[in-house]
């Protein structure tokens, strides 16, 4: 395989962008990434994108986004893995690099989530649930995390008050973050004292309806060499991706997150690193209870111990190893298919130095896990400045 | 959205709780599959499921979606059943959703689940009730 290196990123502000349409938002966030790299020309471009059909009525947008762009001619591909399409769009992509097919990709991620009203929206996120034996029901996404917390709560004892622990931290990194759809800071009062969505999970736990769009230019050392840029080198390393079981019923454990799990432990095994040696990380805390699950899944704490992690400050902007600096989805937002690019694009942000007030100081390595449907699917993928 | 074949093509399982036991290694899946996810076998026998489980897990939507509005609040469960198979569905009967509770004994009852305003369709299926 041969190394792979981040030479650029473009994000636009997320957030109810109903002046923007799904090609607007993603030739802007890929526009900016090129320019950011100081490439014209791409081999391949990657999208991630969740359901345009359901949310936009549009599908086709390997087409349509590579001629918005006027690169008609490139070779393009949407994929799909729910809310881990963005993190699929770079395991392809990376895939595409590493393996010799391509020598630089351009790597997007994008939805346009407000262009429906809230039923739809919630019903387009439903079907990445097992829409005959689980949404048939009525449960929604909300529902199922709000499933899996009632037994992390009975198994190990966390509370709505820890939950709530992890929307603070993320609002409070969100305010620091320019891109973020919500500048809020929020008390854990404030969580609690929220609607119910979907019992423990108050609307404060859950992330929000974005639109947005991310992208990155990916390259190998060499081509990343030529460009010729002051940043220094930063490498993908390790590249996991992994699938579990589509419903819960079939789920043996249901305290924890088996696919998130063998995600990381794919992308350690690739980048030879181990959770304890990372400086930033970037999960998909769709809801509070899934960045708890997430953050033990890819072994930054045991089982059961990633409430109290938070309510310690061990995730903290400042803290042992800081979890979601950028607000995560929480409060950055959550446009489905853009959110794994952003990840990833907040953790080269961070191992360039460019973080601004959001900076973890020294941080040489990262990670960024992304996550479809409730743990369905997951990537994870671990970013290393080049010694 | 469950189009009127849909909906047909499920009856053997939302009216019978008809499930397929494998009969290489004995397990029995609900829903059926081509394929035992256990040991690789194709070959199945219907069999009905039992209809008595407890709650492994429990939610109560307040924000349904669209089709299910009318039901919120919506207390679902996963009911474990004595078979050891795991079934989502709704909880009915419940004076107060705040009863439900994990490891709560459950039986199923043929219900009305949902009602599709589009189509027209009316969606049978079981409820677990307190048991």
């Amino acid at each position: 395989m041969r190394d792979v290196a981040v030479v650029g990123i473009g994000m636009i502000d997320f957030g109810e962008l109903w002046e923007k349409s799904l090609r607007t938002m993603w030739a802007e966030a890929a526009l900016a990434a090129l320019t950011d790299a100081g490439v014209d020309s791409v081999d391949m471009v990657t999208i991630g994108c969740m359901s345009p059909g359901l949310f936009a009525g549009q599908e086709h947008l390997a087409s349509l986004l590579a001629d918005e762009l006027g690169m008609a001619g490139v070779p393009a591909a949407r994929v799909e893995s729910a809310c881990a399409s963005g993190g699929l769009a770079l395991r392809m992509a990376f895939a595409e690099v590493a393996g010799g097919l391509s020598d630089t990709v351009l790597v997007t991620g994008v939805e346009k989530m407000t262009d429906v009203d809230g039923a739809d929206a919630t019903f387009a996120l439903g079907t990445a649930a097992d829409q005959e034996w689980e949404g048939f029901h009525g449960i929604t996404f909300p529902g199922l995390y709000a499933m899996l917390a009632q037994v992390h709560m009975q198994r190990h004892g966390t509370t709505s008050e820890q939950l709530a622990a992890v929307a603070v931290k993320n609002h409070a990194n969100g305010l620091l973050n320019p891109h973020a759809q919500y500048h809020l800071k929020v008390s854990v009062e404030d969580v609690l004292a929220s609607t119910m969505v979907a019992d423990p999970l108050h609307l404060l736990d859950c992330s929000p309806v974005t639109d947005g769009a991310a992208a990155l230019v990916i390259t190998t050392v060499e081509q990343a060499r030529e460009l010729g840029s002051e940043r220094p080198m930063v490498k993908i390393t390790g590249s996991g991706l992994a699938t579990d079981t589509m419903a819960l019923a079939n789920r043996n454990d249901l305290s924890q997150l088996d696919g998130v799990r063998l995600a990381a432990e794919r992308a350690y095994a690739m980048a030879g690193r181990k959770p304890e040696e990372l400086h930033v990380v970037e999960v998909h805390d769709c809801f509070t209870i899934a960045e708890i699950m997430t953050t033990e899944a890819i072994g930054l704490f045991d089982p059961g111990f990633g409430a109290s992690a938070v309510d310690k400050g061990l995730t903290s902007l400042h803290g042992k190893i800081p979890v979601n600096p950028s607000g995560g989805l929480k409060s950055k937002g959550h446009p489905v298919g853009a959110t794994g690019v952003a990840q990833v694009a907040e953790i080269a942000t961070q191992l360039w130095g460019e973080a601004g007030q959001r900076q973890v100081e020294g941080a040489t390595i990262g990670l960024a896990q992304n996550m479809g449907g409730s743990g369905g699917s997951s990537t994870v993928h671990i970013l290393e400045v080049a010694s | 959205m469950i189009s009127p074949a849909r909906s047909w093509r499920e009856f053997p399982q939302r009216y019978r709780l008809e499930a397929a036991r494998c009969e290489g290694c004995e397990k029995v899946l609900y829903p059926p599959r081509v394929v035992c996810p256990d040991c690789g076998g194709c070959t199945f026998e219907t069999t009905p499921l039992p209809r008595e489980g407890k709650v492994v897990t429990f939610t109560v939507v307040r924000v349904p979606p669209a089709g299910y509005t009318e039901q919120s609040p919506l207390p679902i469960a996963l009911v474990e059943l004595t078979n050891g198979v795991k079934v989502m569905m709704q909880v009915g009967d419940l004076a107060d959703p705040e009863e439900l509770e994990i490891g709560m004994p459950v039986r199923l009852e043929f219900r009305r689940v949902a009602w599709d305003g589009e189509a027209g369709l009316i969606f049978y299926g079981h409820k677990a009730v307190k048991g």
